[in-house]
Order: structure tokens, then sequence, then C-alpha cells
């Protein structure tokens, strides 16, 4: 064995370890500034929605000049890279290197299961807006795991799945990501919509970034359905809801999308393929209510794009948070502290012009608006309300703890009725 | 220890002697680290060991055999899952899931092994890369015991340790045996075989070796390895998803395997060291790291195909004569 | 299965082969496994796309597609693959790391959205026969796919360069005894290649989209037709595509959970035994 060989390799290791320590050091620097850690997804197939995410943060802290109770407010942004891999290093990184005070963020339902899977050990306070994944507000709850201004999965298309029948729709097929939160949001839907009557033809599941939904809209096309409705998200959605459109589909067969497909990240850069499609969400850009257009007029004015489902639920989520901030006067070392606050919270200047607040297992209530895609005078597109239905917890009509004791939606469990 | 050099000097023995007493002082060193470091340092640091050894068994293949393979990922993750899958779905204790991962990594690569064996070159490449790429589809479609697109996650570290440092010493305990085993078994017999199937393969089969057998005792071993690896990486994340299988981890620890230098088996730890730290350290600043590595890997290839510490040697070599 | 499905398959196959062939033939000649293929797949849809959108002409999107990555083609046989001549592990991982590079670029130029090639007016809808409604351009992508081959076979049979190409695929030795300026045909094959890489980028681009990791999805499917069909062999690119394009179109519908699997379980199967694949030559010793 050389000597100089290991020599070498040991002294370059220690060296490289050495070498690295100072630049550390220096990020604990700063120790008057409320340190938050965002994570978001810049790179993969949500980028669209995360980039977005990154925009209703800026926007609402430069509202307010990046300061609360005093303390000046330093973002630091992460790229999940849509990837709960990803985001669980950067979420490490985040809370051990970078010793951000809390965490906020992330978009896919797999990314907020392993951070908050990471958080749970340390403590950490993460802070989901957009991650839906039900159970983290239901069976799995995690103390300082909370929905500050989201949503759960299967918290909006329960009523869909009512509107769906009330609309003489029997028969329907379901498309979707096979991932949690398609999971979720498919059984909320074919949950109500079977107890109702309905009933669901058949459910396809495909992986995340698929390319091509030929296959899938070719079996489509031979069952007899009434309607279909598509959970996709991101890239996904774009690319289904040209695919479908480009194979004639769009006008024999309803499309119900959820929200996420009809979302601005996806059909600002689409045409007529994504008209009439109606999908069911708290948020709707288009609705006439004068809070929700000054917001879609901020938006634009500084970004030149109208607001998306991910912009306003990180705004009105770093909204919510800044209150429960200014609540406790900017302590954000004391995290019990935080969590009470933020817990007891209501949000009353949200951009959807009535008051939020969270129900008693930390999930938000809200009217859900049954929302269609319209063309406005100007060419482009935006989701306009047209009914709601008020007051929707993510229990729906169930009693809670009743609710709770049926298995969480899966690919094997989408609470359907046996007919 | 046996070397391909001919008759030893008294001289070379004792430098040899004075060679395993560096070794131990650098691992005694590294065992400081914790003293030193921060958590999320020693974290680096433990996935840089942990990492090395992934890259120290690509370069059993790559450096010994002169096989190149891009599904060792696969092999590593194999490992990772079985492991979190057995502690956390089938209530397993996590000392009996950390050795049913090796187990489920050596048999995995035991398979990769009959198929590959037959190849060569840019085929063995391509057919390792397809393998893997086998291994990822099933982990991201069998959702119901991968659990898919979520991957599995839950608390599989032995609450012993729990501790950051604790858990560092017991890697690197790890990581100092295996590289030691990696070079006993590259300076036996059997590697110095391998070695001569690498240079050249016609005369080897010419002397009589049995080509086939050697290959795929040297690939399930180096499989073998990666297991471990990966068994230690459950531990380390406490989670995995179909992108600890994919070809991308496959890249990575060839990456740092060629950084350090193909052939030179430790060079492992100095690739590993690079890659983690410069990524870390230049994503601080930037978010164009995949374009510096590219960079740094084109650049490796063209002026240093060696490898950092193959280069070192190189010029070493050249200073002594 | 039914007709739909098939078309679905066989459209599918034709994209494939336009990337796959230009793959085939570098590798053929060159013996240069080029993992940059899928980054000139994806750049060429970009470029393409930015051209097409902005000017309104589909064609002229698809002029500067081939173009501008025949130029990119050129400056990494030029500028880098140069270097490393002859050392065949060393050129699949300088062309991997040039992936690494374009992709990480393209995500600085274009941006983390995904993007669809505008269709020509005339191109879109689609047609009915026999009960069965299909989108005009996927057919318009099948028929380009038929004239990439005929094209290609009549270049490989019927041209000097062809015969040189074949020639260097079959047995390089013999290729450069002969005299002829060896650099220039690879070159060539090298630009013509990468150029093949560009179309189907935009031709892609305009029924799959483009996005950040369309790359790596597409390079795989290129390694596994290459594999599949053999080194070198036009026919065997074809073949190999039209049974990727449609084990991947079949597959996602009667087997779900093993979609990868259909296809890479017959690559390795084939590399394992049959490593030349089904139409490949076996190289001179």
């Amino acid at each position: 064995m050389d000597r100089r060989k290991f020599l070498e390799t040991a002294g370059l290791t220690l060296a490289a370890a050495g070498a690295g320590i100072r630049p550390w050091r220096q990020a604990q620097a700063q120790d008057s500034a409320i340190r938050i850690g965002v994570l978001a997804p810049l790179t993969g197939v949500v980028a669209s929605g995360g980039r977005e995410m990154v925009d209703g943060v800026n926007l609402w802290f430069d509202h307010i000049q990046r300061r609360i109770a005093g303390r000046p407010v330093e973002l630091l942004v992460e790229d999940d890279g849509s990837n709960p891999d990803t985001a669980l290093q950067k979420a490490r990184r985040l809370v051990e290197q970078q010793n951000v005070h809390f965490l906020v963020g992330d978009l896919l339902a797999n990314t907020g299961l392993a951070v908050a899977n990471y958080v749970k050990g340390n403590g950490t306070p993460y802070f989901i807006p957009i991650i839906a994944a039900d159970d983290l507000t239901q069976r799995s709850r995690v103390k300082n795991v909370i929905r500050v201004s989201g949503y759960s999965a299967s918290q909006t298309t329960h009523p869909f799945g009512d509107w769906a029948f009330q609309q003489n729709h029997r028969k329907v097929a379901t498309i979707s990501q096979d991932y949690t939160f398609g999971h979720e949001q498919c059984g909320g839907f074919a949950q109500v919509f079977t107890e109702a009557g309905g009933k669901i033809v058949q459910q396809f599941w495909h992986p995340l970034n698929t390319a091509d939904f030929s296959p899938y809209l070719g079996q489509i096309a031979n069952l007899e359905v009434d309607a279909v409705f598509a959970m996709e998200t991101g890239a996904d959605a774009t690319r289904f809801i040209q695919q479908y459109a480009s194979f004639g589909l769009k006008e024999k067969i309803q499309l119900l999308g959820a929200m996420n497909a009809t979302d601005q990240s996806v059909i600002r850069t689409l045409g007529p393929e994504c008209e009439g499609i109606v999908s069911a969400a708290h948020f709707a850009e288009g609705a006439d209510h004068p809070v929700t257009q000054q917001f879609v007029k901020e938006h634009t004015e500084k970004y030149g794009k109208i607001p998306s489902l991910y912009g306003f639920s990180m705004y009105s989520g770093v909204m919510w948070l800044s209150k429960a901030i200014e609540k406790i006067s900017g302590k954000v070392e004391d995290r019990n502290a935080l969590i009470e606050a933020v817990l007891t919270t209501e949000l009353s200047d949200s951009p959807l012009g009535k008051t939020v607040k969270l129900d008693a297992y930390g999930n938000p209530i809200y009217d859900i608006y049954v929302r269609k895609v319209v063309k406005r005078p100007d060419g482009k597109f935006w989701n306009v309300p047209i009914t709601s239905y008020p007051n929707v917890s993510q229990f729906w009509k169930y009693d809670p703890e009743t609710y709770m004791k049926q298995p969480p939606y899966s690919r094997d469990f989408q609470g359907m009725k046996k007919s | 220890m046996t070397t391909d050099e001919t008759a030893l000097l008294p001289a070379d023995r004792f430098r040899r002697h004075r060679a395993s007493i560096l070794a131990g002082v650098a691992v005694a060193a590294a065992a400081l680290l914790p003293l030193a470091l921060s958590n999320y340092q020693l974290s680096l640091a433990i996935q840089i060991l942990i990492y090395a050894v992934l890259a120290m068994s690509i370069d059993i293949l790559a450096g010994f055999a002169g096989r190149v393979s891009l599904g060792h990922g696969a092999i590593f993750g194999v490992a990772t899952y079985v492991v979190i899958y057995a502690d956390v779905h089938a209530g397993i204790s996590p000392y009996l899931a950390f050795l049913l991962g090796i187990l489920a990594a050596t048999a995995v690569a035991a398979i990769f092994a009959v198929l590959a064996i037959r190849t060569s070159g840019v085929y063995f490449l391509l057919l390792t890369l397809a393998l893997g790429m086998i291994v990822w589809g099933i982990c991201l479609r069998w959702t119901a015991v991968t659990g898919g697109e979520n991957g599995l996650r839950g608390d599989v570290r032995p609450a012993i340790l729990a501790s950051h440092a604790t858990f560092f010493w017991i890697v690197l305990a790890f990581a100092a045996m295996l590289a030691f085993a990696m070079y006993r078994f590259v300076a036996s017999p059997f590697g110095l075989t391998l070695r001569g199937i690498r240079d050249s393969e016609q005369r080897m089969r010419s002397l009589g070796y049995d080509v086939s057998l050697h290959l795929f005792v040297g690939f399930t071993v180096s499989g073998f390895f990666a297991g471990v690896a990966g068994a230690l990486y459950a531990f380390f994340n406490n989670f995995v998803s179909p992108t600890t299988v994919s070809l991308s981890q496959s890249v990575e620890g060839l990456l740092m395997s060629i950084v350090g230098g193909v052939g030179t088996l430790f060079g492992a730890f100095v690739g590993a060291a690079a890659v983690i730290y410069l990524e870390n350290i230049v994503s601080l600043y930037t978010e164009r790291w995949p374009t510096i590595l590219g960079v740094a890997f084109i650049v490796i290839m063209i002026f240093a195909p060696e490898g950092i510490l193959g280069k070192l040697q190189a010029l070493q070599r050249n200073r002594s004569k | 299965m039914n007709a739909f499905q098939l078309l679905n398959g066989i459209t599918f196959a034709a994209l494939l082969f336009v990337v796959a062939s230009g793959f085939t033939l570098i590798f053929g000649l060159l013996r240069i496994v080029n993992l940059a293929h899928g980054a000139l797949y994806l750049f060429g849809g970009y470029i393409g796309f930015t051209v097409a959108a902005k000017t309104g002409y589909f064609a002229l999107g698809g002029v500067a597609a081939t173009a501008s990555v025949a130029a990119i083609g050129l400056a990494l046989d030029e500028g880098l693959l140069r270097f490393v001549r002859g050392y065949e592990l060393r050129q699949v991982l300088l062309t991997l790391g040039v992936a690494f590079v374009l992709d990480d670029q393209a995500l600085v130029l274009w941006g983390g959205d995904s993007f669809t090639v505008p269709i020509p007016e005339a191109l879109r809808g689609g047609v009915q026969y026999f009960g069965i409604f299909y989108p005009k351009y996927r057919l318009f992508v099948l028929l380009v796919g038929i004239l990439v081959f005929v094209g290609l076979w009549l270049l490989i049979h019927h041209t000097r360069l062809g015969a040189l190409i074949r020639a260097g695929v079959d047995d390089p030795e013999m290729l450069e005894a002969s005299g002829i300026n060896l650099r220039r045909v690879f070159l060539a094959t090298f630009l013509l290649g990468s150029a093949l890489a560009g179309l189907g980028g935009l031709m892609g681009g305009a029924f799959l989209a483009l996005y950040p990791s369309a790359d790596a999805e597409i390079l795989v499917f290129s390694l596994a037709i290459v594999i599949i069909g053999g080194r070198g062999s036009l026919v065997g690119a074809a073949v190999g595509s039209l049974f990727v394009g449609l084990l991947n179109t079949f597959g996602q519908v009667l087997f779900p959970e093993l979609a990868y699997f259909v296809i890479f379980g017959p690559m390795a199967v084939l590399l394992a035994f049959r490593p030349l694949g089904l139409f490949g030559t076996q190289e001179p010793t």
C-alpha cells in the first residue's frame, strides 16, 4: 500500500472538511432577522406552480416592507425539484445549516410527506399552504405541521361530486396522477358521487410526468361516460388538456378538472382547448369580488400574469403567518407560542374576500366555488365561479370521528359506495 | 499484502507498515470531526462516507475489472428500500432489516451479474443502465409495496444511533472496515485475476481462467458493498423514494469514482468529498450546479480522466523517474 | 387491441424513429454513445418552438430546430469530442457531462414551464375513419417518420456518403485504409444524426410538449431502440422504434404496473444474449 496515496487521500478529505467550515458559520451571523425557509419546486413537473409560490410570497412581503413586529424578514428559498428526496435534503439544509425559524411551502404531496416526516423528529414548525395530503390534518396529524391557508385534497372534490350528480351525470371515469394527492382528490369525488347514486365506471392512474396520454384517451373514448374527472397538475395537466382536445373528446365528453388542472399556471399557456372545463376550488381568480380583483390586479401589475392558486395560497399563507407572528410580538424562537398563535388566528383580509378560520384539526374551512374556464375580453382565460358551496370543511358533511374511521384515500380505497 | 510489484526490499516493507499507521491516523483524525463540525456538517460527512463506499464498489468493477456500471445506484437503493420496508411495514428489528437489505442488494447484484458478464465496454454500460431502469420502474409502479411516488418513510435508525456524532462514528467504522475489505479483495489473487481480465480477457481465457465466473463473483461482491452503503443510507435518511434507485444515483456514484480516480479505490473518498462539498457550497451561491458538474465532468474526461488521485499518482510517478 | 391504440403506438414509434435513427447512425459509424442526444432533442424542440411561436410558421421552426442542433452537434464534435477520440468510455462520459450542461442551460433559457409547439392550422383537428377520430397531427408525424426512413434509406444505399457510412459501420479499418477523408464522413454523420434529434424535438414538441426532463425520457427510449434494433442499422432502428412504441402504448394500457419492465426487460435480455441487437452486424476482430 502506498503511503503517499493514503496521505493524500486523508489529507485531501480532511482539508475539504476544514475548508468547508467557514462559509457555513457565516450563515449564522444575522440574529435579529426572522429566517423563513421557503421550499418550492422551481424545477421538475410542477415548476410553473413552484415559481408562482415564490412570487406569492414575495408579493406579500414586499407589501409589508419585509418587516414583522419590527424584525426584518429573511427569505431563504430552496428548490425541492418536484421530488421528495430533494425536498428532504433541502429541508435538512435549511433547518440544520441555515437555521431557519420555520419552513413553509412545498407543492407536491409526496414532498410534503417527506418533509413532515423529518420535522416530526426535530419540532421545526412546517407550514403547508399547498400540500394537501389529507392525513396531515387527520389521522397522521403532526403537531408542528400546520395547513395554514391551505386545503386538504378531498375538501374541494367532495362538493364537486355532489355538483356532478346534480348536473345529471351518472357515469364518470376518473384519470389521475398516481400519488397521494391524486388518490385523495379522486376519492373525495368518488365517495360523494357514488353515495348520491352515481357510478365511477373506471379509474386510470398514471405516473407523474406522463408525456403521452393517448393510451388512456383511447380507452376513455370507448367507455360510455357522461363526464371525465381529470386530476392533473403542472405539465401533466397541460399535456392532458391538449391531448384531450386533439383527440376530439372535448366536444363529446364533459371534462371536469381538479382545481390544479385548470389553474392559471396551466391555462395561461393554453388556447381554446381549456375553455369550458369545470373545476372546484376555494379560489377563483375570476370571482367578482372587489378584494379578489384587487389582488389579481396587484399581482398582474407586478408579475405580468394573472395569479394562480399557488401564488394565492402562498400569499394568504404568509399573510396568515405574519399576523400570527405579530400576535406574539415577533418571538418566533418560541415554537409553541408560534404554533398556538397560528392555530388561533383568523385571516380576515384574505383575497377570498371573507374571513378564514381553522377547524378543530388545523385545517381551514372554505366556501368552495364550482368554477368554469372562461375567455376574457382580452383573450386570456380564467376561472369564473358558477355556483358555490358555503362553509365546507375537510370532512364535508360527515362527522369527523366517523369519517376518520374509514381509511385514508388510496388507490385501493376510493370511498366508493357499493351499488 | 501482495501487490503487483516484484521483489520487495526491506525499505518497501517498512514503508508498508508506515502506510497502515498513517491509515490509522487518518481514521483517528476523522473520528475527531464531531468535535469540530456542526450537526449539519456531520450529516454531510456521513453522506460522504456512505457515498464513498458506493463509489468504491463501482471502482472495483470499473478500475479493476474494466467494466463501468450504471446500475449500482439501483443496487444501493434496493438495500435502502428493503431496510425501510422491513422495519416500518413488516415490523422487523432495524438490525435484522439492515442485514436483509444487504442480502437483497447482493441478490439483485447477482441477477444483474448473470446477465451482464456476457458483455463488456459500452454494452456493459448500457445493459447495467437498462437493468437499473427496470429496478427503478418497479419501485415507481409497485405502489403497494414501495409506496410509488411517495416512497417509504419512517423512523428506522435505532435509538442508540440517534445522535449525529454516534451515527457518524458507526458509519466511519463501517467505511474504514469496508474500504479495508475492498482493498484486500482487489489486492488478492482473485483481484489480480480481475485485473488480468481488464487488461486482456483473451489472454486470461487462454491461460485457463474461468473469466465468466470471476466476473460474476466480482460483480456480486461489488454489489454487496454497494448494498451495505445503501443499508447505511436507510438509517441516515429515514426515507426512500424512486430517486434513490434512479439512474442519477448510479451516475453520481460513478462520477465520484471518476473524480477520485478509477482504479485507485480510495480515490472514492476524495471524489465523494469533492462532489458533495462542492454541491453544497456551490448551491449557496447559484442554482447552476448541474452546469458546473457537467463542465467538471467534461474537463476531467479531457484533461484528467484518471481522476484527482490518479493524476496525483501519475505526477508522483513522473517525479520519481 | 384496437385500431386506436395501434395508431397511438405507431405514431409514437414514428417520432421515436426520427430521433433514434440519428442516434444509431452516430453509434454505428462513430461508435459514440451520445448521451447528449436527448438534450439535443430538447434544445431542438425549444428553439423550434421559439421560432415557430414568434414567426407563426411551423416549417420555419423545423428549419431552425434542425439547423441549430446540427450546429450544436458540430461544436460538440469539433470542440470537445476530438480530445477523446478513440476512447470509447471517455467519449460516453463526456457526452454525459454535455447533457448535464445543456439540460441546465435549457432551464436558464426557457424556464421550467412546459411548452407545446403550435401546430399549423392545416394540421389541427382530426380525421374520422372507420369510427375512429384521430388527430391529423399525429398522422403527420407518422408520415414524416416514413419520409425520414425513406430518405435515410436512399442516402445509405444509393449515395457515396451512404456507402462510406455502411463501410465504416461494418469495418472501420478498411475504410481508413482506403484513404477516404474519414473525418469529413464522420462529421457529416454526426451533423446528420444531431439534426435528426433536433427535428424530432420540434415534431415531438407539438404533441408531447417540451419540459425539463423530456430529454432523459427520449434518450432512454433511444437507447432501448438502438440496442434492440442493432447498432448502426436503419431497419433495426425502425423495427426497434415500432417495438418500443407499441410496447409502451400497450404496456401502459394492459400492464400499467410493468410499464418500464416491458421495454427494458427485452432490452436487457437482448443485450445479455445478443448484444448486437436484431439487425446489428458482427464486428470483424
